[in-house]
């Protein structure tokens, strides 16, 4: 293989891991504008996704259990809104944020004793493992196009659900300003549950996508929520689509120095991206200046 | 005449600090009533209240003879009472024509309800996919209010209207208020611009310090000896502001 076709190879990887580092940025986007809060949990989603679908799969056909899992872990999402963030909600964003962190391990806990502590994944969704498609002389599983496929195609619904739907406007207007959303008859209790639940499939189904490729396990959802947060803020917080560029930026850049550098460094680049993003644009890359990438409360 | 507001001794406050201390009032269907009052008398206190942005401590409110009080401020509207508060509050991501539908969000009509309310705002029909955080101050104003008209309320709470904006510009928010009247919308309407507010009122209420002090018919108050003294700079020189 030649380093073209290598770099080509390394690109890949990249933006197929990067594409799931912008689901979970999505995720932190909308929970977000929504209540102010980011939530740490978010990488949950994505194993609990995987998880419940291998599980779905052993008695129904995968797009089912696919399908299955999408809507169990919105309910879930729904339910850790409705349980701990309404209740909660006089008390600071800070403690809030830090109660994500706590769900987040008692989501692994409990995922650890529902399941166990192996590693799973789902069947691939066309082919096998060692099924390739030839792309510019590089070799592509026909699961990469899955994974590059559906992050589009729910980037692209997603962005007309809150551009163009009538609760996608709404959900844009609570985070403009909540206020005069609640003027409006907008009922934000419930607009901050849809946040939780719709996050929460996104991040699930990024989860059966990508659970061929990279596996399932309990423990699965915490690096994708710091890399996923990472992504977040590079793009710049409060836009759903700039976390997706910010999303494939992290996973590319990652991609490259894991073939650069020992893999000790692995999760490094993240954080090396996260830190001179912040240093050297604080709103964010794609953000605008003014609305700065963490907001003050 | 029906009475669509009323209001019985409302306290309200922030933490414990309470800036409405006992305020009575009444709007009655097909009237625009004003309320005056000096900087920091809480008359938005009052108007937050009213809609829930501010839970009363204490007193009563009811709409069209229905207790209203201690429900959350996204169900006002279901009582078709719309506040249009201070400082616009428009949203300023989002475009002249989301903002408008996102005013008629309960209203299953929004789309021809859309159509009027742009007849009504030519400047608005101008720049319906203009961010509204982009229109000027009173361009925002005209926003606020044809947002506000988007969900047909039957009651309409104005915080300030003319606040910041040009002496012309301030005749025209006027002019549309007198127009709300003759289709049929009954304004309560807060204001600190005692002329424009009493010509075009049919009765007002004066707040000082939390409390309501004066009452009348818009045309007396006009020339009511109190009022002259204390806001509009004649027969001594305390100003209102
Ligand atoms: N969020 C708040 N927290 C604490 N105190 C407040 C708050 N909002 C208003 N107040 C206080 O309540 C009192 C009444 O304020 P309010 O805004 O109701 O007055 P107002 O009559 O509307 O004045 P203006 O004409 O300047 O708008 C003021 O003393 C103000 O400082
Ligand atoms: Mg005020």
């Amino acid at each position: 293989m030649d380093a073209g076709n290598l770099t080509l190879q390394y690109l890949l990887s990249g933006i197929t891991k990067g594409s799931i580092y912008a689901v979970v940025a999505i995720g932190f986007n909308l929970i977000y504008s929504a209540t102010g809060v980011l939530n740490f949990a978010q990488g949950e989603f994505v194993m609990l996704g995987g998880m419940v679908a291998v599980t779905l799969a052993h008695f129904v056909p995968l797009p089912v259990a696919v399908a299955g899992a999408v809507v169990i872990v919105a309910l879930v999402g729904c339910l850790l809104e409705v349980l701990f963030f309404r209740k909660l909600r006089h008390h600071s964003v800070l403690h809030l944020i830090i109660i994500t962190i706590g769900l987040s391990i008692v989501i692994q806990e409990a995922a650890l004793h529902i399941w166990d502590e192996k590693v799973r994944s789902l069947p691939y969704f066309t082919g096998n493992e060692i099924s390739s498609i030839k792309l510019f002389g590089a070799a592509i599983s026909p699961q990469v196009i899955w994974v590059l496929a559906t992050v589009a195609v729910t980037v692209a619904a997603l962005h007309v659900f809150l551009k163009f739907t009538l609760p996608g406007r709404a959900m844009r207007a609570c985070s403009s300003n909540p206020e005069a959303a609640m003027l409006a008859g907008i009922n934000i209790p419930n607009m901050r549950t849809l946040s939780f639940g719709l996050s929460a499939a996104l991040g699930a189904l990024a989860g059966c996508v990508i659970s061929p490729i990279t596996m399932t396990h309990y423990e699965s959802g915490a690096p994708l929520a710091i890399k996923g947060f990472a992504a977040a803020i590079v793009g710049g917080l409060g836009n759903p689509m700039a976390a997706v560029l910010g999303g494939l930026l992290v996973g590319v850049l990652e991609a490259f120095s894991v073939s650069r550098l020992p893999a000790a460094y692995n999760d490094v680049s993240a954080f090396a991206i996260l830190l001179l993003v912040l240093f050297v644009r604080p709103h964010g890359l794609f953000g605008r200046p003014g609305g700065e990438a963490v907001r003050e409360h | 005449m029906s009475m669509l507001l009323q209001v019985q001794n409302l306290r309200c406050g922030y933490g414990s600090l309470e800036v409405v201390h006992g305020a009575s009032l009444h709007v009655c269907a097909g009237e625009i009533v004003g309320l005056l009052g000096a900087n920091g008398a809480g008359k938005s206190s009052l108007l937050k209240s009213l809609v829930g942005l501010l839970h009363p401590w204490q007193g009563d409110i009811f709409v069209d003879g229905r207790p209203t009080r201690g429900q959350p401020a996204w169900r006002s509207l279901s009582n078709s009472m719309v506040l249009v508060p201070e400082g616009k509050m428009i949203f300023a991501d989002l475009t002249v024509r989301e903002n408008l539908l996102i005013g008629g969000y309960h209203n299953p009509d929004r789309l021809l309800q859309l159509e009027i309310v742009l007849d009504r705002f030519p400047r608005l029909r101008e720049r319906t996919s203009q961010l509204g955080g982009t229109l000027s101050g009173g361009e925002q104003q005209m926003l606020a209010l044809g947002r506000a008209l988007m969900a047909r309320p039957r009651l309409l709470l104005l915080d300030e209207p003319s606040l910041g904006l040009a002496p012309l510009m301030v005749q025209e928010v006027f002019r549309e208020i007198r127009k709300m009247k003759d289709l049929g919308v009954t304004v309560l309407l807060v204001e600190q611009n005692v002329v424009g507010t009493l010509q075009i009122a049919d009765r007002a209420y004066v707040m000082e310090t939390g409390e309501i002090i004066l009452e009348g018919l818009a045309a007396d108050l006009l020339h009511h000896p109190e009022v002259k003294r204390a806001y509009l700079g004649q027969g001594g020189k305390k100003s209102w502001e």
